[in-house]
């Protein structure tokens, strides 16, 4: 049988937010694209993001820049981020709004006709452009339908609308390929038959998304497994601050078929409040130092602020979603929670029934069809659930190229360093625009200075050989008890509160049921054999918990998307810390590496009092780089 | 607590196949998709589905639950009588691969032929004002998730092979309606392409589609029936016909 080849100047990993944004901008460069992804074209978990997408437009208070935009974004990740990316992504979000809106986007308008922007927790002004609470299907509908034009276009000049844009839908890669250190193509399987498939190309953009099927409770959809991490890992890419990852405070807890389907953070920023089982609106209790100055410590404060923003403090219940989430999970360990183990979210009771269909439509419609609670009359049932992981592909923030593998790239929620130890919510979705834009953008150039490269028949073999394997074994382990273990341990030990013992205990069974995935035996045949996919999937759903227990036992202190219970503060020596993951072929290993310095036009933008809880007196005496 | 369900899964490829009866055990608020995994993960390990958010938002899982197009993320088990047996099988047109997974190339082959929005050239972007009034009646079509159940459901192809070369189906014209209504487009002739191209003439409004769509979009009222009207004023009426001729108008 011959194996299927395909030769493209550009591959897109993932047809989520941030790979269709590549994708088009390398194909208005001129080249040729594939986009692969595992599912159907357009179920990308992208179209779960429901609040919205942060961007400066300045449409509602116009007090609103990108130097706001980036503060919130450097507090929002405790000054883990790396300022660049920040920098770029508060600069540029607005235009990769208005720039949808040229492709067809509808979104939600203010009265002047402008595009609306909402409240959201840890901006300092309304800034998430939005449409409802179904933001997120409405970037991929208008990137998907962007491709189509595109795909028009071509086929009015070359009489094949697949002449330079084509998608591969419910395909896996299992493996990028190198030649002579350099990206050569992709190998990997259609789901719908098991069949092989190679593509050649000089450059690859990963933009596979997150990590949560790792964990047991998640918001994530199945095909969150790290495979991007993982890929770029086996292909010599760094990963960064893999023990940064986030909890967002509102799952569903109930019923348990639906544990941790998100409860969008619009909710809390439409005017949701937050209790415990005694009625306790419990947030105020648990506002931090650092936050002290944004935020309410009184009911009345709190409600007065939805209508009057410039005279009053925000709720508390609008903090960063890491500490939102540590409020709730203390509050149920503490007995107070609900009889589902979570916490009420109430809406009911501040907005009337007709507002709260027509802004939180998808909310009503979930929880009246999954749970049976009409949250126009009742509270919901919340808990934190496993959503984002701000660790990822360590790159270059200008041009989203992975650092130490020449040709690769890596945009969207499985590039790192953007959102430091805790992401802002609604700022995903302009990352992935704003990433993914410059992901393609640098590809292309990338490819127009390179040469061909062919990949070799022994690679080819190799990858092959990898797929074949858990076929020719006979009665070796299930893939579905041991995605369920791993997910076991990950929850128990090194979930959103962590211990030195617990994450030592985590590394070793990680190890063990790593070393009996090499024996995952695959019943039936090749073709659409979930059991067969999922042995791939759990295979990098393996690096990447190795990556975050070892990354999460080194940071001995609590920043963001990171909580020990043994050292619960933050600690500023910290801060000047990154933690870079690599893979020798047989394990993760992690190292600390420094902190690129804030250079100094940043640095000013911030009251050097704000940046004393940050940072060390001799960071605050250089007052950044110049 | 967990009580035994009776499930009764069609399970096969293109070439045969038939339905296969499981023991499966089912808990509290557990919906259609969950009892689905249960099986893969305990009896039939190849089980073929598709399925991705869980949450109604995707449009992934669609399947034909006791005969009806439905997704199963969204299917209560408890909506059945506890005694009744589950049957679930793959959308019936749609030619098959596997066990629950059909081939749905079909919607994405006809999403390529439905002409792109055009936005106005001297709108520079930021500048477009739109007023949410407006902008709500292509939204509504745009919370379409594209789990093509009004798609399988519709007559017009559910039995009828031989239309669907000359007939989009209502995921398109909900698409058309959307770009038509759009306050910024700038194709002209959507409507009449609709009908001359994409057989909007061929539905005989029997609001099957609407039934099914699991968003609540109100297919055939909002979308197709206005259409349909106001192809007939364009094509039929005189006056419109000559003045047409006199001044080229945006809308048909």
């Amino acid at each position: 049988m011959t194996l299927e080849k395909h030769k493209y100047d550009v591959l897109v990993i993932g047809a989520g937010g941030a790979g269709l944004r590549a994708a088009v901008e390398a194909r208005e460069a001129g080249l040729s694209v594939a986009i692969i992804c595992k599912s159907l074209f357009g179920k990308a978990h992208t179209v779960m993001a429901e609040g919205g997408a942060a961007a400066s437009m300045g449409n509602v208070n116009d007090n609103d820049n990108w130097m706001v935009h980036f503060r919130d974004t450097m507090r929002g990740g405790k000054f883990l981020n790396h300022y660049r990316m920040a920098e770029l992504h508060a600069k540029e979000a607005p235009d990769r709004i208005w720039e949808l809106e040229t492709w067809g986007a509808l979104f939600d308008r203010t009265k002047e006709g402008k595009i609306s922007q909402r409240n959201f927790g840890g901006h300092e002004y309304p800034r998430l452009a939005h449409v409802g609470d179904r933001t997120g299907l409405e970037l991929i509908r208008t990137m998907q339908q962007k491709i189509v034009a595109l795909q028009q276009a071509d086929g009015r000049e070359f009489g094949d609308m697949e002449a330079r844009i084509k998608v591969f839908a419910e395909c896996t890669i299992t493996e990028i390929l190198k030649e002579n250190g350099k990206i050569a193509g992709a190998y990997g399987y259609w789901r719908e038959t098991g069949s092989e498939v190679l593509f050649e190309a000089p450059a690859v953009v990963i933009a596979t998304g997150g990590v949560g099927k790792t964990f047991k409770i998640t918001s994530n959809s199945w095909e969150g497994t790290g495979d991007g991490h993982a890929l770029a890992l086996k292909a010599g890419a760094n990963l960064v601050d893999m023990e940064f990852l986030q909890f967002h405070p509102t799952g569903m807890v109930w019923p348990p078929s639906v544990r941790g389907i998100l409860v969008t953070e619009s909710v809390r920023g439409e005017g949701g409040i937050l209790t415990n089982n005694l009625g306790e609106r419990f947030m105020f209790k648990y506002i931090p130092d650092v936050f002290k100055k944004q935020y309410a410590d009184n009911e009345a404060e709190a409600d007065r602020w939805y209508e009057d923003q410039d005279n009053n403090r925000r709720p508390p219940e609008l903090l960063p979603r890491d500490e939102v989430a540590r409020a709730i999970n203390t509050e149920v360990k503490a007995g107070r929670g609900t009889e589902h183990g979570g916490v009420f979210l109430d809406v009911s009771k501040r907005i009337p029934a007709e507002v709260i269909k027509k802004r939180l439509p998808s909310m009503w419609h979930q929880f009246y069809e999954l749970a049976g609670v009409d949250i126009t009359k009742e509270a919901m049932e919340v808990g934190p659930t496993c959503h984002y992981v701000m660790g990822g592909v360590e790159v270059e923030p200008d041009t989203a190229a992975a650092v130490g593998v020449p040709g690769l790239y890596a945009a969207g929620e499985v590039a790192g360093g953007m959102h430091g130890s805790n992401r802002l919510g609604g700022n995903s979705l302009t990352d992935l625009l704003v990433f993914g834009r410059r992901a393609g953008a640098a590809a292309a150039e990338y490819v127009k200075k390179s040469s061909a490269t062919q990949v070799s028949d022994s690679t080819i073999k190799a990858a092959a050989d990898r797929i074949e394997a858990p076929f020719s074994r006979a009665g070796g382990e299930n893939s579905y008890s041991l995605h369920a273990e791993l997910q076991e341990v990950t929850h128990n030990l090194v979930g959103i509160i962590r211990t030195r013992d617990e994450i030592v205990d985590a590394i070793a069974k990680i190890a063990d049921i790593r070393a009996r995935s090499k024996n995952v035996a695959v019943a039936g045949g090749r073709k659409f054999n979930p059991g067969f996919h999922l042995a791939f999937d759990l295979d990098n759903m393996l690096l990447v918990a190795e990556s975050t227990a070892k990354s999460a036992l080194l940071r001995e202190e609590s920043r963001g998307g990171h909580t020990r219970e043994d050292f619960p503060g933050m600690n500023s020596i910290w801060r000047q810390v990154n933690h870079i993951s690599s893979f020798d072929g047989n394990h993760v290993s992690v190292k600390a590496q420094p902190l690129p310095v804030i250079p100094k036009e940043l640095f000013d933008l911030f009251d050097v009092h704000e940046l004393e809880k940050y940072m060390t007196p001799a960071e605050i005496a250089k007052g950044g780089s110049n | 607590m967990a009580r035994k369900l009776n499930l009764r899964i069609w399970r096969g490829d293109a070439t045969d196949g038939g339905l296969k009866d499981v023991q499966v055990d089912v808990n509290e608020g557990e919906v259609v998709l969950d009892v689905i995994h249960r099986v893969q993960a305990t009896q039939m390990g190849d089980l073929a589905v598709r399925w991705n958010c869980k949450a109604g938002k995707c449009g992934s899982c669609s399947m034909e639950i006791n005969g009806k197009p439905r997704l199963a993320c969204m299917t209560q088990v408890s909506s059945f009588a506890e005694e009744e047996t589950i049957t679930v099988t793959p959308l019936r047109a749609f030619p098959i691969i596997k066990d629950l997974v059909t081939d749905v190339s079909f919607s994405y082959k006809k999403a390529m032929q439905i002409p792109a929005y055009e936005h106005p050239k001297e709108l520079a972007p930021g500048d477009a004002r739109m007023e949410q009034i407006d902008v709500e009646r292509s939204q509504e079509f745009r919370k379409c998730i594209e789990c093509f159940l009004c798609q399988d459901v519709c007559h017009v192809v559910r039995d009828h092979e031989e239309n669907k070369k000359s007939f989009a189906g209502p995921r398109f014209f909900i698409r058309i309606a959307e770009l038509d209504m759009h306050p910024l487009d700038m194709l002209k002739n959507r409507k009449r392409t609709a009908q001359e191209e994409h057989g909007l003439g061929m539905c005989n409004i029997t609001k099957c589609c609407t039934e099914v769509c699991p968003e609540h979009i109100r297919i055939t009222d909002n979308a197709i029936i206005p259409m349909k009207e106001r192809v007939v004023d364009i094509k039929y009426d005189p006056a419109r016909m000559f003045s047409g001729l006199l001044r080229r108008e945006k809308r048909d």
